[in-house]
């Protein structure tokens, strides 16, 4: 259980997080969503007692985090894969960590082998790949088995494989009855893994919801419509009371639930406001010869971006003002 | 792969876990010492400069003591000439000291550091304790070979020292003291600054170009400066004659001693306040 009270931390004049109050509970996975820059790792230095808010509190298990008396039997915290000295070697990066919190050294053997670093573990980090090296942050993580774990974006740089791996991983901690919260700036990837969610921008909290929840609330929903009479039907939606575009440029974000074949031209039409079936109806009753009907949910990740479109940190210079 | 094996003594055992002591804090420290190549490459330079340019500087100095002048005559110091290596080995432990903290800063494993350890005077005081014991050692085991292997050199050629001689045994020893409390300010310089490069640079300042400086000042100032600048007094612990205007041997390593407390006190106090 980690919980925050009015979190705020302050960089000069710059706000990198902004009132946050918020807990996040055992058994599931709390997915930390944000754009970049949004406070998502100041927020979990703050945890992790590294960085110290200019106001508020955070406490994890009912303790601030600098007073636990074995820090990583309690927590465990992946920030930064990187976060190490490339000249020590695997084995003996995680045996460090381990005395530190009187860690026997058997689970440091026992970490390597549940991410699969045994054959690695002579080798100095720095010859490791990305991939190892991530994996060798989750293993620093796990050393004390602690009831709640954070990771910071932990499937950057990892391969499809690899990206699997973690979502498993997180799921099997989740399922133990950990308190698992893992930041990313991917709606996607969150969507796979994550029961709840966070999100915030430019430091302030958007949402505390399920990822079901999030998903039916902020999907638009819209009807991809293909017909020689497109223009004729799309006359007859506008009257009826809904939008119409022609033919969508945004096929290939919708493409999870769009049909492959789904194309573009003079013949196709988007229709927002009306659902697959009045599209039907109505294209029936005006003898309208439909040759696709395809309801869309418009993607996670443009929900995302809908939601967080007032609180990007960065945006390209064309979409500013 | 995952599931089950995370946690194969079952969920219930996390409640047996006891609380980190100072002493697991150490044992993490000695073995992030000895499980990186610096350390090793720092302490083996510090022996090989110490004893073998001792012995280098010994030898010559021995030729030429027939040749010498009068006063230089007078002036003959077997112990300080067989130590003259060790002077100059200190910047090799000086660089060990700053390291220690600041490489962690480089490569940002301090924030691993700080977050298994986040009581942070802990990590401070472990560091601190694990590098003075290991140069204490490796200090006074230069400066009894320099010393040993200088004297035979010298043997022959021109007056040498004995450990039974006045001061000679306490010289000795205090280079190894001396090397100990300047691994303690490196450490805690390395802790203020946290960029190596910085602290090495603040670091030498101190040891070689202030002191150099001084000499230029007028008289006026320079006698003060040289009596009382901290590393200048600590090494009159090294010394076996006391020159003019310096301080005597113990006062002047307390006055080290001192100015290393001060320094120390500003670091833990920044390492704690300080986002990591």
């Amino acid at each position: 259980m980690i919980e925050a009270h009015g979190l705020v931390k302050r960089y000069g004049s710059a706000m990198a997080v902004n009132d946050l109050s918020f807990s996040v509970r055992p058994g599931m996975v709390t997915g930390f969503l944000g754009p970049n820059g949004a406070g998502k790792t100041t927020t979990m230095r703050m945890i992790l007692g590294l960085d110290a808010p200019t106001q508020g509190s955070v406490t994890v298990g009912g303790r601030s985090y600098r007073d636990l008396p074995a820090p990583m039997r309690e927590v465990g915290a992946l920030l930064d894969a990187r976060a190490l000295h490339g000249g020590r070697r695997a084995f003996d990066h995680l045996l460090c960590l381990a005395h530190s919190n009187g860690i026997p050294r058997s689970r440091v053997d026992e970490v390597l082998r549940i991410v699969g670093l045994e054959g690695v573990a002579r080798r100095r980090v720095k010859g490791l790949s990305l991939g190892m090296g991530q994996r060798l942050g989750i293993a620093s993580a796990l050393l004390g088995d602690p009831a709640v774990l954070i990771f910071d974006e932990p499937v950057n740089g990892l391969d499809p494989d690899g990206i699997c791996w973690v979502r498993t991983l997180l799921r099997a901690l989740a399922a133990e009855g950990r308190t698992v919260l893992v930041s990313s700036h991917l709606m996607s990837e969150m969507a796979l893994t994550a029961d709840h969610l966070l999100v915030i921008g430019k430091g302030r909290l958007i949402a505390d919801t399920s990822v079901e929840e999030f998903v039916r609330s902020s999907s638009r929903q819209s009807v991809h419509v293909r017909s020689p009479r497109a223009a004729d039907l799309a006359a007859r939606c506008r009257e009826a009371g809904a939008t119409v575009r022609a033919g969508s440029t945004s096929r290939a974000a919708a493409a999870p639930v769009a049909d492959p074949d789904a194309g573009t031209g003079p013949d196709v039409i988007e229709i927002t406001g009306m659902d697959s079936a009045e599209v039907g109806w109505l294209a029936a009753a005006h003898g309208i010869v439909l040759s696709e009907l395809i309801p869309v949910r418009g993607s996670l990740e443009e929900a995302f971006m809908e939601l967080t479109r007032d609180s990007v940190e960065y945006q390209a210079a064309g979409a500013t003002r | 792969m995952t599931g089950a094996a995370i946690a194969p003594a079952g969920p219930d055992h996390r409640a047996a876990f006891r609380a980190a002591t100072f002493g697991d804090v150490l044992r993490s420290e000695w073995t992030k010492l000895r499980s990186v190549r610096s350390a090793f490459w720092a302490l083996t330079v510090t022996v090989v400069l110490g004893v073998g340019l001792g012995a280098v500087i010994s030898a010559a100095a021995a030729h030429g003591y027939a040749k010498s002048s009068v006063s230089g005559k007078l002036s003959w110091d077997p112990t300080g000439v067989s130590l003259a290596g060790v002077a100059i080995a200190q910047l090799a432990i000086a660089v060990l000291g700053v390291l220690a903290i600041s490489s962690e800063y480089s490569s940002g494993m301090i924030r691993t550091s700080l977050t298994a350890v986040p009581k942070r005077g802990r990590v401070l005081a472990a560091k601190s304790l694990v590098f003075a014991a290991v140069t204490f050692v490796v200090g006074e085991v230069t400066s009894f070979a320099a010393f040993f292997v200088g004297q035979a050199l010298i043997a022959g050629h021109a007056p040498h020292a004995a450990l039974g001689d006045p001061g000679v045994a306490r010289a000795v020893a205090g280079a190894g003291l001396y090397l100990t409390a300047l691994v303690v300010l490196s450490v805690a310089a390395g802790t203020l600054l946290r960029h190596p490069a910085a602290a090495i640079a603040c670091m030498i300042a101190v040891l070689f170009v202030l002191p150099a400086i001084a000499q230029a000042l007028p008289d006026s100032w320079r006698n003060p400066v040289t009596e009382f600048w901290p590393t200048q007094a600590g090494s009159q612990l090294t010394s076996v004659h006391p020159a003019a205007h310096t301080l005597q041997p113990w006062p002047g390593f307390g006055v080290m001693c001192l100015f290393v407390a001060i320094v120390y006190t500003i670091a833990w106090t920044l390492l704690d306040r300080r986002d990591a």
